[in-house]
């Protein structure tokens, strides 16, 4: 692997930049691994690093049916945060926070982590109530999270409307300072150029068609688009298409796959120094480096895998973003996509074993997952790697939903997150 | 957004509906008979089909009735729309 660093980049300046090499190999898939992981995501890929890096099984490889972050990592709004109200999310998301933190240098790739707060507006005093449980609660697990009034939000984001003569008039707001957002493509490719460099194989263009299982049930291996490769142990981290994949194996989740869309308008100079969310009117508003504001809309109604959604579900959120920012008012928005996000009964994602032995997977993670990539990854490394799951990923089970172990963060955030 | 056939009302803009997740998922007549797999199943589990999907819709702001379509979760395309009660169209899944 080459290193990147300011020492490299003026010694192949000097030389007209053409010593440049890809970042990871095109790599064909070999007949048989230790491991597979199905999804070329930055949840499988930084699986596919934590497994090589911190367990030792670097004979694996990471298959995936399109090009590597070309699905949810390369769609959502790259929101971090992890002001989640229940002990359990609190905890796997905090996880992630804090491998957010040292992403960059582990993987000598810039993945532009930017702390920049994330901020969640108030409207109503119902809402008032729960952010204040919220912060008490995250507060008491160690998760930065205060309250600020109206004035205060709006002096720590100065484009904010604070009239109270608006609709729905801000009363305050909740603020994780260390949450913010991350490049989400350099992500994928920090990941993979460092799991490369370990060994592992990332198999681009090749979709999993079937789950081989021996006669005792276990897993075996796996059927593709480029030919059947042989693994004792499969790890799936397929987002939208995890039903699909599971199904392979005989297994119906507690999952429906509905779109997602995202949006972004034409680039400005900075003007949105922090990442604002509403639930109550239901806004995601972030500025990107390249000047773009990136806003997240809801989900649309229906299951479906089109990667696409109704216009009037963007309307709805641009209508909301008038509300509050009225001074994008005659911004364009360059750009509309959907992404297929797939959601449990409790929007809580699932990390765990499965009936099936030497299958795992790492789903459920709805409109939210972008946050949770190291840690998630951290994690279906950890259960894949010692065949149990780490204390953190302990409840995230699929029977929790056989038992009645929920983990309501949809009850807690009152929409999806 | 879509363009609902309503086999009541005729076709309807979406915004007039709400969903209804997943079609024919019969509640259990003894519930109390179930283990607690068999339960949960019931409760939570989807088929969640990449394909001709059978769904339930309810036309909230017009006549009001639920109703069955067939929809290719693939492409959006509705495949069918009938009535609860009527014969199960053909998914045309391979």
């Amino acid at each position: 692997m080459q290193r990147y660093s300011l020492f490299s980049l003026i010694r192949h300046g000097l030389r007209n930049h053409s010593g440049w090499r890809e970042q990871w190999r095109a790599a064909a898939p070999k007949s048989q691994y230790d491991a597979i992981i199905i999804g070329g995501g930055g949840h499988g890929l930084g699986a596919a690093f934590y497994l090589a890096r911190d367990y030792g099984l670097t004979n694996i490889a990471v298959l995936e049916k399109g090009w590597i972050g070309g699905g949810n990592t390369g769609r959502n709004t790259t929101i971090i945060r992890s002001n989640y109200l229940f002990d359990e999310s609190s905890s796997l998301y905090d996880h992630a926070v804090k491998k957010w933190e040292a992403l960059s240098g582990e993987l000598n790739y810039n993945v532009m982590y930017s702390r920049r707060g994330v901020m969640m507006l108030a409207h109503t005093v119902h809402d008032e109530q729960v952010f204040r449980r919220h912060i008490h609660a995250n507060r008491l697990n160690g998760v930065d999270n205060e309250w600020l009034t109206a004035e205060q939000a709006k002096a720590y984001c100065p484009p904010l409307n604070i009239d109270p003569g608006m609709r729905y008039p801000i009363i305050g707001a909740a603020l994780q300072r260390r949450g913010g957002t991350a490049r989400h493509d350099a992500v994928a490719w920090g990941y993979a150029r460092a799991a490369d460099a370990m060994g592992v194989d990332i198999i681009e263009n090749c979709e999993v068609t079937g789950i081989d299982r021996h006669r005792s049930g276990r897993v075996i291996g796996v059927q593709t688009s480029r030919g059947p490769i042989q693994a004792a142990k499969v790890g799936v981290s397929a987002a939208g298409n995890s039903s699909v994949v599971m199904g392979m194996a005989g297994l119906r989740l507690p999952l429906e796959s509905f779109p997602l869309q995202a949006l972004v308008s034409e680039p400005v100079k900075p003007v949105l120094p922090c990442v604002v969310m509403s639930n109550t009117i239901h806004a995601y508003i972030s500025q990107s480096d390249k000047g773009e504001l990136v806003i997240g809309a809801g989900t649309d109604v229906y299951t479906s895998y089109t990667q696409r959604g109704g216009l009037h579900i963007a309307q709805h959120t641009l209508e909301a973003i008038c509300e509050i920012f009225p001074q994008f008012r005659r911004m364009r928005m360059l750009r509309n996509w959907g992404g297929i996000v797939d959601v449990t009964p409790d929007r809580s994602p699932i990390i765990a074993k499965t009936s099936v032995p030497g299958l795992y997977v790492n789903c459920g993670w709805g409109t939210g997952g972008f946050k949770a990539t190291p840690g998630a990854a951290h994690l279906l490394a950890h259960t894949m790697a010692t065949d149990a799951p780490h204390a953190l990923n302990a409840p995230f089970t699929i029977e929790r939903f056989r038992d009645g172990y929920m983990i309501d963060e949809a009850a807690a955030a009152a929409v999806a997150h | 957004m879509l363009l609902i056939p309503c086999p009541y009302c005729g076709d309807r803009p979406e915004i007039e509906f709400s969903y209804g997740g997943q079609a024919h998922i019969a509640r259990p007549p003894v519930p109390a008979a179930l283990d607690d797999e068999q339960w949960g199943s019931f409760l939570y589990g989807r088929d969640n089909v990449r394909g001709p999907h059978r769904e339930r819709w309810r036309h909230s702001h017009g006549c009001a009735r639920f109703f069955n379509i067939l929809r290719d979760t693939r492409t959006d395309l509705i495949l069918a729309s009938y009535r609860v009660g009527d014969p199960l169209p053909e998914t045309g899944a391979s």
